[in-house]
C-alpha cells in the first residue's frame, strides 16, 4: 500500500530524513517513534507529498509521489491526514469542516456529502455538535471530527501525526480509542505517537526512528520485549518508567 | 478680524449632497474593486512563480511610491481618450467621474494588497496544509480556508483603510469634478465665503471619519472578543 524507498531530505545543511525505507501493507498500522526531531512527522508528511524530498521513491497505492506530473490533490484526496495542532476550519461550521473537500474535490452532491457526514459524526459520537463551529469544542472532540473530517474522503490510509501530543491528558484516550476502532475495520494507517500503550495495543510493527535514520522495525511484541538496538532500548526504558 | 458668515450654508446644502454622493460612490467602487485586485496581487504576491511574483511586488511599489495626486492626473489624462477610443463614445460624455473610479481603484490596490498579504501570512501554515491534505488544490485551499480567515481577520484594517480612502476622494478636484470638497469649494468661491465653506466641510468629514473609526473600533473589539 505505501513504500517508502531510501528517502533523503535536507533543510539546507541539516540532514532530516537519511535514507528512510519502509514498506506497509494493505491493512497493517504501523506506529512510528523516536525522541523528537527525530524526523518522523517529516517521514509521514513525503508519504502525501506535503513534504517535498530530494532523494528516494515513494509510491502510495501505485501512484509515485515524487514523480513530476503526479497528481498529488488526486492522490491527497485518498490519503487522509490527522494533524497534531488539529487544523480543523475555524471559519466552518463542523458540518461543513467534513463536506467541503467531498463536494469541491470528489465532486459529491451536497445532500450526499451530508448524509455522509453526519453518519461519520455518528461514528465518533459526535453527531449533536454537527452545527457548531470548532472552537466550541474541546481539543478531544476537535481531534475526533478531525479524523472524520478525513473518514469522509473514504481514504485508502490514514496517516496520524503526533495526534495526541496537544491534547489535554483526560482527552487523549477518546481520540486513541476511535483511532483503535479505525485499525480494528482494517484501515491501513501511519502513526507518529509518543503513546506506547496504543503501539503495543493495535500496531502490527514499530518503526523507531533516530537523527534523520530507521534504526530498527519489528513486531510489535518483538520490539517492545526485547529491542534490538541500544538507542531504541534507552527510549523505550525513557518513555516507559513513568 | 475676519466675520464669519454661514448664511450661505443652508442653501447650498442640496449641491452639497450631491457632492457627498460622488464622494461615496468614488470611496464605494474604490473599495470593492481595491479589495478585489488588492486580493489578487497579495496572492500574486505569495506565488512561487518568480515573475508572477515580481510583477506583484513591482506594481505594488509603484503605486506606493508615488503620489495619489500624479496618478489621479494622468487618469484624468489617459482614461476617458482610451474609453472613448474602446467604447466608440463621443467627445461629449463625462468620463471624469469613472476615470476617477479607476484610478482609486488602482492605486488603493497597492494598499489594499499589502494589507491581504498579511492577513493571509497570518493564517497558520497548518490550515493551508490541512486543506491540501483534503485534495484541494492551492487555488482551492486559497479560496476556501485562507483567504475567508485572512480576511476575517483583516476586517477592521481594511475598514480603516477605507475612512482614508474616503479623505483622499477630496484630491478628485484637480479634475475639477465636484466631489464634496470641490462642491463645498465651488459655493465657496462663488458667495465669496470659501473660509466658512471650508470650515463646514472640514466639520463634515471630521464628524464623518470620527464615527467611521468609532464604529471600526467596537468591530474590532466584538471580533476579538
Amino acid at each position: 500500500m505505501i513504500s517508502v524507498r531510501d528517502v533523503y531530505k535536507s533543510y539546507g545543511e541539516v540532514e532530516v530524513l537519511a535514507g528512510c525505507s519502509v514498506e506497509v501493507r494493505k491493512g497493517e498500522v504501523i506506529v512510528v517513534c523516536g525522541p523528537s526531531g527525530s524526523g518522523k512527522s517529516t517521514l509521514i508528511k513525503c508519504i502525501n507529498g506535503l513534504e517535498p524530498f530530494e532523494r528516494g521513491q515513494i509510491v502510495v497505492d501505485g501512484v509515485e509521489v515524487g514523480k513530476r506530473g503526479t497528481n498529488l490533490p488526486r492522490l491527497r484526496a485518498r490519503v487522509g491526514m490527522v494533524f497534531q495542532q488539529f487544523e480543523l476550519f475555524p471559519h466552518m461550521k463542523v458540518i461543513d469542516n467534513l463536506t467541503i473537500a467531498q463536494v469541491k474535490v470528489l465532486g459529491r452532491g451536497g445532500e450526499q456529502a451530508r448524509k455522509k457526514a453526519l453518519a461519520l459524526l455518528d461514528r465518533v459520537g459526535l453527531r449533536e455538535h454537527a452545527d457548531k463551529h470548532p472552537g466550541q469544542l474541546s481539543g478531544g472532540q476537535q481531534q475526533r471530527v478531525a479524523i472524520a473530517r478525513s473518514l469522509a474522503l473514504d481514504p485508502v490510509c490514514m496517516l496520524f501525526d503526533e495526534p495526541t501530543s496537544a491534547l489535554d491528558p483526560e482527552m487523549i484516550n477518546e481520540v486513541l480509542d476511535a483511532m483503535a476502532g479505525l485499525a480494528r475495520d482494517g484501515m491501513t494507517m501511519v502513526v507518529v505517537t509518543h503513546e506506547m500503550g496504543f503501539a503495543r495495543k493495535v500496531a502490527s510493527r514499530i518503526v523507531f526512528m533516530d537523527q534523520g535514520r530507521i534504526v530498527e522495525e519489528g513486531r510489535t511484541a518483538e520490539f517492545f520485549a526485547e529491542p534490538k538496538t541500544d538507542r531504541a532500548r534507552q527510549f523505550l526504558s525513557k518513555v516507559l518508567h513513568h | 478680524m475676519y466675520e464669519l458668515d454661514w448664511s450661505s450654508i443652508p442653501g447650498a446644502l442640496p449641491f452639497l449632497w450631491q457632492g457627498m454622493k460622488v464622494s461615496l460612490a468614488i470611496t464605494a467602487v474604490a473599495v470593492v474593486a481595491g479589495i478585489a485586485w488588492g486580493t489578487v496581487l497579495a496572492v500574486l504576491r505569495l506565488s512561487p512563480a518568480r515573475p508572477v511574483s515580481l510583477f506583484a511586488a513591482a506594481y505594488v511599489s509603484l503605486f506606493r511610491s508615488v503620489p495619489l495626486v500624479m496618478v489621479l492626473l494622468w487618469f484624468f489624462l489617459i482614461v476617458p481618450s482610451l474609453l472613448r477610443d474602446v467604447l466608440g463614445l463621443s467627445h461629449a460624455t463625462d468620463l471624469r467621474l469613472a476615470s476617477a473610479m479607476v484610478a482609486f481603484a488602482l492605486f488603493e490596490a497597492a494598499y489594499y494588497s499589502e494589507i491581504m498579504r498579511a492577513g493571509i501570512q497570518s493564517v497558520s501554515k497548518g490550515q493551508r496544509s490541512a486543506a491540501l491534505a483534503l485534495g484541494m488544490t492551492p487555488l482551492q485551499a486559497m479560496w476556501h480556508v485562507v483567504l475567508p480567515q485572512a480576511f476575517r481577520n483583516m476586517v477592521p484594517l481594511l475598514l480603516t483603510q477605507a475612512i482614508i480612502l474616503f479623505q483622499d476622494t477630496s484630491l478628485v478636484y484637480v479634475s475639477a469634478l465636484a466631489d464634496f470638497f470641490g462642491a463645498a469649494y465651488k459655493v465657496g468661491d462663488r458667495d465669496g465665503r470659501l473660509v466658512e465653506m471650508l470650515l463646514f466641510a472640514g466639520a463634515a468629514y471630521f464628524v464623518l471619519c470620527c464615527t467611521a473609526s468609532w464604529a471600526v473600533r467596537l468591530l474590532r473589539r466584538r471580533v476579538l472578543a
